[in-house]
């Protein structure tokens, strides 16, 4: 699943539009269909819940790498692995706020 | 609007064996994670990692890679111009979020009132359908784009 999108994301253009396929819900696809099986829908609707959450922060993350390349010149793989703080402090920061 | 989304296969030429595998094993190792971590630590914990980004730090790199080394072959900026494709990547992908959350709310609704199946092809309806009209209203607007990189 996580490849399909990669796949599609790499012959569509423009670049804009093939951003898009980087914030699909790749691992959720992947990830519900095992947990409805093992675990219950119950379960998956939870992880969706938290999803919410993590879709948030994905946000903040995309944009921080954008600010990162297009304003502060950084290299693309410094900004794209730097800025994985962003996602954490923020999914975690919302989480412990808003679940846990 | 949408007569400027085109299908352009000279891009999977660009890409190399290595770069796919990449992708593939960080989505793997990602899921994987995600499980172990629903496992262990809650399934309120673990549905954040569905929304962890898998793929969009080897796409950007992979991205600025292949335009810096092709333009560099022109003569050109290579290396600005591989960082101006990256964020306009990125900057895809963070419209893409607002998709992604609604991806996330028409699920966490749907799984325990739909089917299976229904439960699963209904948000991704609705990821595909925000998706799409989230860029074309960007468009439409004439906000983002190259000129303010």
């Amino acid at each position: 699943m996580v490849s399909l999108f990669s796949f599609i994301g790499e012959i569509v253009e423009p670049k804009s539009f093939a951003g898009l396929f980087g914030a699909a819900p790749s691992i959720a696809l992947a990830s519900l269909g095992l947990t409805i099986v093992s675990r219950g829908a119950a379960n998956a609707a939870i992880e969706c819940r938290s999803m919410l959450i993590g879709a948030v922060a994905f946000g903040c993350y995309s944009a921080t790498v954008t600010r990162l390349l297009a304003r502060w010149r950084m290299p693309a793989m410094r900004a794209a692995i730097g800025a994985l703080g962003v996602w954490f402090a923020v999914a975690y920061g919302l989480w412990f706020l808003v679940l846990d | 609007m949408l007569g400027a989304i085109r299908i352009d296969f000279t891009n999977l030429k660009r890409a190399r064996r290595q770069d796919y595998a990449i992708r593939f094993l960080s989505g793997g190792v990602i899921t994987m994670s995600a499980g172990f971590i629903a496992k262990h630590g809650g399934s309120s914990q673990g549905g954040l990692f569905l929304a962890f980004p898998a793929i969009l730090p080897a796409a950007a790199t992979l991205i600025a890679k292949h335009e810096c080394e092709e333009k560099t072959r022109k003569g050109l900026q290579g290396e600005k111009r591989g960082r101006i494709a990256a964020a306009l990547d990125t900057r895809g992908a963070a419209l893409g979020s607002a998709a992604m959350l609604a991806f996330a709310a028409v699920a966490w609704w749907s799984l325990p009132r739909l089917s299976p199946a229904a439960a699963v092809l209904t948000p991704t309806a609705i990821w595909a359908m925000v998706a799409v009209g989230a860029w074309v209203l960007r468009k439409k607007l004439g906000c983002g784009g190259r000129r303010r990189m």
